[in-house]
């Protein structure tokens, strides 16, 4: 009995004791952190998905679900006629396309422009630099949104610099009802959130080496060949992060397209937003309830195209913001 | 002609050419700042100093300060809705800050399924815009009231000393708890929803910032031997901090761009043609937003440590 005291006082006092004490201590801290944490992200996951859960699921039930208080998230006759219907007066395909093109255009431009004006800002010095700079921030920290009455105004009577009434005798107002105000404002750099996209890319290419563009030089390429074909492929993870920003920032907007009234023919958006009321009218459904299930499917008809862009971008995106140097 | 343009650009200096080439990369874009939002900023000075006529709005009449004085004290709703627009700004603010800081410390440790976790979390970027964003918050309420039946359901059923919310908020506040403190903790428990929605652009930035940390830095507190909570406020939290400013920036000019003041400005001048009054709505909810905002980030600018 003594020795056996003895011998645990000796192992006690011993590194060995600690050593499995502290790795005990450890594993058991650690899964109650990992259980903490599994919980955690489980529930706020819950709290994003809920409502995605509740659209899509809703989107299948029937009639007699719809008002049957016993079925919850998962129809027991699910159809597919709210999908039918959708389809129709969305005139699914033919919209998505025409959003498509918009959306994918003025993409496009705004990763010309803006790469090139963070590049500019990145790369040369030149009078005035901090204060122009200091506008980008400007351009960051006002919104469009203040501004809208007098960007109406601006493309209501447009008239940039009395040009236009120097050649017809009159500001015009074709502009408005197409996407021609966005083509523009992106083209001059202030599209949706372009300051943002000017400043993630300087960011990027003030983190890019000198020595590309010092061997490009000496190689003989000119400023804008070295941009084009030599600093562009290298900003592949800003391109991607402004590229998916862009996409799903311009394809949800509703601030361009309802300041300049871009027709619901080009936007499925706008096309959404009058989908209950051509329903109402065309097929003569009048319960509320009813109605809410057919916003549902068009509602879901509306995401897929974003969540398929997101979910094929979704890796190297994650990747490039955080190679990207977005916050340099 | 080309030959002499030539010659005469070869003798500007390189520094000169240099600034030439920066200008021509920047051209499209000073263009458009100057046009739109010079241009805009400036008619929104004046037209919020102006009475419109309705049947052309380029036939305009300068009022003086008429629109804010009706902005201020006639209108039915402004004042009340601009107070209460700032006020949520305010408290949403220090929310998703922590909560995205939180869920970025979270995502930026591996674990199993780490690639989904994340997919999820930036979800929000893409359903809390406004097209379809309508559409998830009448979802979203239908969920609250599907979870508010539910509790109260549970609270009905454990009648007899059940959990109850209220219990414990009373409680809290006979432990002498501030009672405004009580009220932004109720409230923002009440938001879990909208701060979450709101924080997936600032989850982003938080992830990027935490990879820039060098790992040297937790080297070195882990050899001195800091625990899990030092190394968080002795590192971590001073190498984000440049980080919690840019995000606080993006944080209140996301909330107020979307916030119901600029509904109102923009509501009055679309449905209500009250284009003078619209203006002045924004200009004041603008300025006094830029205001704050550069109070804030001028407060925590003194606090801040850049490390390069």
């Amino acid at each position: 009995m003594s020795t056996l005291s003895k011998r645990w006082q000796e192992y006690k006092s011993s590194p060995k004791y600690f050593d499995s004490k502290s790795r005990l201590q450890n594993g058991a801290k650690n899964s109650v952190l990992s259980l903490f944490r599994f919980i955690l992200i489980v529930g706020i996951s819950y709290v994003i998905l809920a409502p995605v859960i509740g659209i899509v699921s809703n989107s299948f039930f029937s009639r007699q679900d719809s008002i049957n208080p016993m079925v919850f998230t998962i129809p027991i006759n699910p159809t597919l006629e709210r999908y039918t219907m959708a389809i129709k007066h969305l005139n699914y395909l033919p919209v998505l396309g025409n959003t498509l093109l918009y959306v994918i255009g003025v993409t496009l431009i705004q990763l010309l422009v803006c790469s090139m004006v963070g590049y500019g800002f990145a790369r040369y010095k030149f009078p005035g630099k901090g204060l122009l700079f200091g506008c980008v921030v400007v351009m960051i920290v006002v919104p469009l949104q203040s501004i809208r009455f007098p960007l109406y105004m601006a493309f209501r009577y447009f008239d940039p610099l009395g040009l236009v009434t120097l050649f017809t005798g009159a500001p015009t107002s074709e502009l408005m009802s197409s996407p021609g105000p966005t083509v523009i404002m992106s083209a001059l750099g202030c599209g949706l959130r372009s300051g943002l996209y000017i400043y993630i890319f300087n960011q990027f290419f003030r983190g890019l080496p000198k020595e590309i563009e010092e061997a490009a030089l000496v190689d003989g390429a000119g400023t804008y060949y070295t941009y084009a074909r030599i600093m562009m492929p290298n900003a592949t993870p800003a391109v991607i992060t402004v590229a998916v920003f862009s996409l799903v920032w311009q394809y949800n907007d509703s601030f361009f397209s309802a300041t300049f009234n871009i027709p619901d023919s080009i936007l499925i958006t706008r096309k959404l937003d009058g989908l209950v009321a051509v329903i109402a009218n065309a097929e003569k459904i009048m319960t509320l309830r009813e109605q809410q299930l057919y916003f549902d499917a068009g509602v879901v008809l509306v995401l897929v195209p974003v969540v398929i862009i997101y979910l094929i971008l979704q890796r190297s995106f994650i990747e490039g913001v955080e190679r990207s140097g977005i916050v340099g | 002609m080309t030959q002499t343009a030539k010659k005469k650009k070869l003798r500007l200096s390189y520094e000169a050419r240099n600034a030439l080439r920066g200008y021509s990369f920047i051209l499209p874009w000073l263009i458009g700042f100057l046009l739109f939002y010079v241009g805009c900023l400036v008619n929104l000075v004046r037209y919020s100093c102006s009475a419109f006529n309705t049947e052309n709005l380029q036939e305009i009449t300068w009022v003086g300060l008429d629109n804010f004085v009706t902005a201020f004290t006639a209108h039915g709703s402004f004042n009340q809705t601009l107070v209460s627009s700032i006020m949520d700004m305010l408290i949403d603010l220090p929310m998703i800050i922590f909560f995205s800081l939180f869920v970025a410390m979270l995502l930026n440790r591996k674990f199993k399924g780490r690639g989904l976790v994340r997919a999820i979390f930036f979800l929000p970027i893409i359903l809390s815009a406004d097209a379809v964003g309508a559409a998830i918050t009448r979802a979203t309420e239908l969920m609250n009231a599907g979870v508010t039946g539910a509790s109260a359901e549970m609270a009905a059923a454990a009648a007899n000393g059940g959990v109850s919310v209220s219990y414990f908020i009373e409680l809290f506040g006979e432990l002498a708890m501030p009672p405004t403190v009580l009220e932004y903790i109720v409230g923002a428990v009440n938001r879990i929803a909208s701060i979450i929605q709101g924080s997936g652009v600032q989850i982003i930035l938080f992830i990027a910032a935490l990879q820039s940390i060098p790992g040297s830095l937790y080297e070195v507190a882990r050899i001195e031997g800091a625990t899990g909570y030092e190394t968080f406020w002795k590192v971590t939290f001073p190498m984000v901090m440049p980080h919690i400013i840019t995000n606080t920036i993006y944080t209140l000019v996301d909330r107020f761009s979307t916030s119901q003041v600029v509904k109102l400005a923009s509501d009055t001048y679309r449905n209500y043609y009250q284009y003078g009054l619209s203006s002045a709505f924004s200009l004041v909810s603008t300025l006094i937003t830029i205001a704050i905002l550069g109070l804030i980030v001028w407060l925590l600018n003194r606090r801040t440590f850049y490390y390069n």
